[in-house]
């Protein structure tokens, strides 16, 4: 920054302090929903004017953060919390897991300070990531804690009578029971209708079913893309990776230089057709629906339809700030942004840091 | 009366004394109310809970420009909850924001949302305002240019402006005065007839701005029924401080101060809108609407001057009538500039729209006088005529402030 151009006393002061306060004035500053905040003012953003502050911010992000105590979950552990459920082996020496899965209704934050009146698996969206291997005998135990019928269909083969299109009765309890099959990365949902309000309410996750050989070891991390409709006209207000938005670009996933990346993306928003993801400054193989070992595609833009799901890998070579983001520039304006991290061992900076430092935070 | 001394009588035919009986009664309806309205909130009174979302009622009052990367909202809560904004968006944007005094705005209360938005000269912009419950409200920026700033040379440019719409023009329809006193008793009656005209056409105009500015408004403050509510508040208090002369004929010189009150309170919302549209950056209209609304105000003059013709005021009059219907312009123009607020710009309207319709009834009155001492028709060609063409004029002008 310095020494490209003559500075003023005002720029180098300005620089100097802002770089060390950037990420703390910026935006954590008014973290979680102000109880009181300064009031406007305007002779200050009179004198940020072009060539007079210290660098360009750009302030596209929700004000705040979401304290993952307030949801019961957290969009960063949900990237690496996957389910085994409670594994035993039958008389057949097949691999048997069970799994516990209740729907709920949760007033969630979808952004700091916004709540949304969701539908949820055990209490969280998107729902627990189920995870098994190729010819594991799932047993799911469902029950409906919400006040409205729900069921899970799952992705994959299984019997007609495990297809989970029959509703379930709230406070009525069901097992869904089938050989896991085929390896891929494959998702679950409600299927009762109206399907848009299920869907869009929270009721989907992530269901992996590992091949028998598996795949080389990885930095793995599951990843839904999904969007919600906080005013109920059918358009959404706020799209994410993991339910909350920017909630990646103010707390950056921490990575490794060198280290195989994995991840178990799906779609599951609703109301636009599509959504898709973006890496920069790296490229990704594709491994669509996770189905094959070999990969279909070498890009770094994948565009996906409500419930397409792919496996992505990647390594970083080299340290630095990296975003992930929806291609299309409006998602990203409403939330779908994140950040990796990438380091020489995986230490993640302090929240709102990375942001502040890359312009993205507001200087105050 | 000394004679009727039993109790009884008394007590049929004379009006009880107001005693603390008297005070208790009149209390005993105010205090049982008071007994339901605690045993509604405290137990719901049959009716129930309330378990549905509360409704949210955010008005963006106005949205202005005053730097190169900032955004100024002004909301109000007419809303029966407290709102409280968590979220602010600027085309489809989520952008960082700062609200005062807190993001809680309780209700009918007010707040003001700064963001610093890279705006973009020319293009129109949508600012979205998302409550914690997820409800949005939306608010555009038509009119995409840096607003004037708060200071002296921005104060003192309104007041020309205020000057030029209002008291110039007011002033320069009174110098008609001389050639007013050489018409004769028909050409005064069309005169006053054209006063008539021009006022009605004030009349019907401001109260067609009163009504599209009160409609920018929360709901709960009443809408256009606080409009005509005002505007007859008005005239009746006017008749009632005219009439206080105790049935002696008002005097002409009176009429002629209550004209000018009627246009200063019509001027004065003139001067609310321009200054208004000067601040939200419209000021591209600027000085076509100044020139429009010189020669629309010009013809007030006339209206002023007119029900004094055969009077001889002295000098000053003309100064102090000339002020009082004019200068309100320049409050206004400094109202709408530096603090707009919509309720208070409709009800002044509505006071202009009182006082207007007061002073209609005045010089009609005179004319309909004067055409009984002539034992003239009401309806001559020259009432009508002068009231046609007081109509024809102020709309033939009015055509140049809508340009």
């Amino acid at each position: 920054m310095a020494g490209q151009t003559p500075l003023s006393r005002r720029h180098l002061l300005g620089g100097l302090g802002g770089l060390g306060l950037l990420g703390l004035a910026g935006c954590a500053a008014v973290a979680t929903p102000p109880a009181s905040v300064p009031a406007p003012t305007l002779p200050d953003m009179t004198a940020m004017d072009h060539g007079t502050s210290m660098a360009h911010t750009m302030g596209n992000i929700l004000v705040g953060d979401v304290d993952p105590a307030i949801n019961g979950f957290d969009p960063m552990t949900m990237l690496t919390d996957f389910d085994y459920g409670k594994v035993s082996t039958l008389p057949s020496g097949q691999t048997l897991r069970e799994y516990k899965i209740f729907a709920a209704d949760k007033l969630i934050q979808v952004a700091p300070g916004i709540s949304f009146p969701a539908w949820t698996y055990n209490g969280r969206v998107p729902g627990p990531t189920i995870r098994c291997t190729e010819g594991d005998r799932v047993r799911i135990t469902f029950t409906n804690g919400s006040a409205h019928p729900h069921s899970i269909h799952f992705h994959g083969f299984h019997a007609a009578e495990m297809d989970g299109v029959t509703p379930v009765a709230p406070g009525a309890q069901t097992i869904y029971e089938f050989d896991a099959a085929p390896f891929g990365l494959h998702v679950y949902h409600c299927h009762v209708p109206p399907f848009m309000r299920h869907i869009h309410k929270g009721l989907y996750g992530t269901f992996i079913i590992d091949p028998k050989t598996p795949r080389p070891p990885a930095h793995e991390l599951m990843m839904v893309m999904n969007a919600f409709d906080t005013n109920f006209d059918g358009a959404n207000e706020i799209y994410a990776v993991n339910t909350v938005g920017f909630h990646f670009t103010k707390h950056p996933i921490p990575l490794k230089v060198g280290e195989l990346v994995r991840i178990y993306l799906s779609n599951f928003t609703e109301f636009d057709p599509i959504n898709s993801f973006h890496l920069h400054a790296n490229l990704f193989n594709v491994y669509r629906t996770g189905t094959r070992m070999e990969p279909s595609e070498f890009t770094d833009v994948i565009t996906m339809g409500q419930a397409e799901r792919h496996i992505l890998e990647f390594t970083y070579d080299r340290p630095g700030q990296f975003m992930f983001h929806a291609h299309q520039s409006e998602f990203n304006g409403l939330g779908w942004m994140g950040i990796f991290e990438v380091t020489a061992d995986g230490a993640a900076s302090a929240p709102f840091e990375v942001a502040g430092r890359l312009g993205i935070c507001q200087l105050v | 009366m000394a004679q009727i001394t039993t109790p009884t009588t008394a007590d049929v035919t004379a009006p009880r004394r107001m005693g603390a009986g008297a005070v208790l009664l009149a209390l005993l309806p105010l205090l049982l109310l008071g007994g339901l309205l605690a045993l509604l909130v405290v137990t719901g009174a049959g009716i129930g809970a309330r378990t549905a979302p509360p409704i949210e009622e955010l008005t963006i009052d106005r949205i202005s420009l005053p730097a190169n990367d900032a955004l100024v909202v002004e909301v109000t809560n007419g809303g029966p909850d407290a709102v409280t904004v968590a979220q602010v968006l600027v085309d489809d944007n989520y952008w960082d924001f700062t609200i005062s005094p807190g993001p809680e705005i309780p209700r009918l209360g007010r707040a003001t949302i700064a963001i610093p938005y890279p705006w973009v000269q020319d293009e129109p912009h949508t600012v979205v305002l998302i409550s914690s419950n997820g409800v949005t409200f939306e608010g555009d920026v038509a009119v995409v240019t840096r607003s004037p700033q708060s200071d002296a040379a921005t104060f003192w440019r309104y007041a020309l402006l205020g000057i030029y719409v209002g008291f110039i023009p007011v002033g320069l329809g009174l110098l008609w005065y001389p050639f007013l006193r050489r018409l004769g008793r028909s050409g005064m009656q069309a005169v006053l007839s054209l006063t008539v005209g021009l006022l009605i056409f004030l009349l019907f105009d401001t109260l067609a701005e009163a009504l599209e500015i009160i409609g920018t408004t929360p709901g709960v403050f009443g809408g256009a029924p606080l409009i005509f509510l005002v505007a007859l508040l008005a005239f009746g208090a006017l008749i009632a401080i005219g009439s206080l002369g105790k049935g002696r004929e008002s005097s002409k010189l009176g009429i002629a101060y209550r004209i000018a009150l009627g246009i200063g309170l019509h001027n004065l919302g003139e001067g609310l809108a321009i200054g208004a549209a000067f601040a939200l950056g419209e000021a591209a209209l600027g000085t076509f609407l100044v020139i429009g609304f010189t020669l629309h105000n010009i013809t007030e003059g006339i209206g002023i001057a007119a029900p004094i013709a055969r009077e001889r005021p002295i000098w000053w009059h003309f100064v102090l009538l000339a002020a009082l219907a004019g200068l309100p312009a320049v409050l206004g123009v400094w109202i709408g500039g530096f603090v707009y607020n919509a309720l208070l710009a409709a009800i002044f309207l509505a006071l202009g729209v009182g006082a207007i319709a007061q002073v209609v009834y005045e010089v009609g009155r005179l004319i309909v006088r004067q055409s009984q001492e002539e034992g003239a028709p009401l309806f001559s060609p020259a009432t009508f005529g002068g009231l046609a063409a007081g109509i024809a004029i102020m709309y033939a002008t009015a055509l140049l402030v809508a340009a």
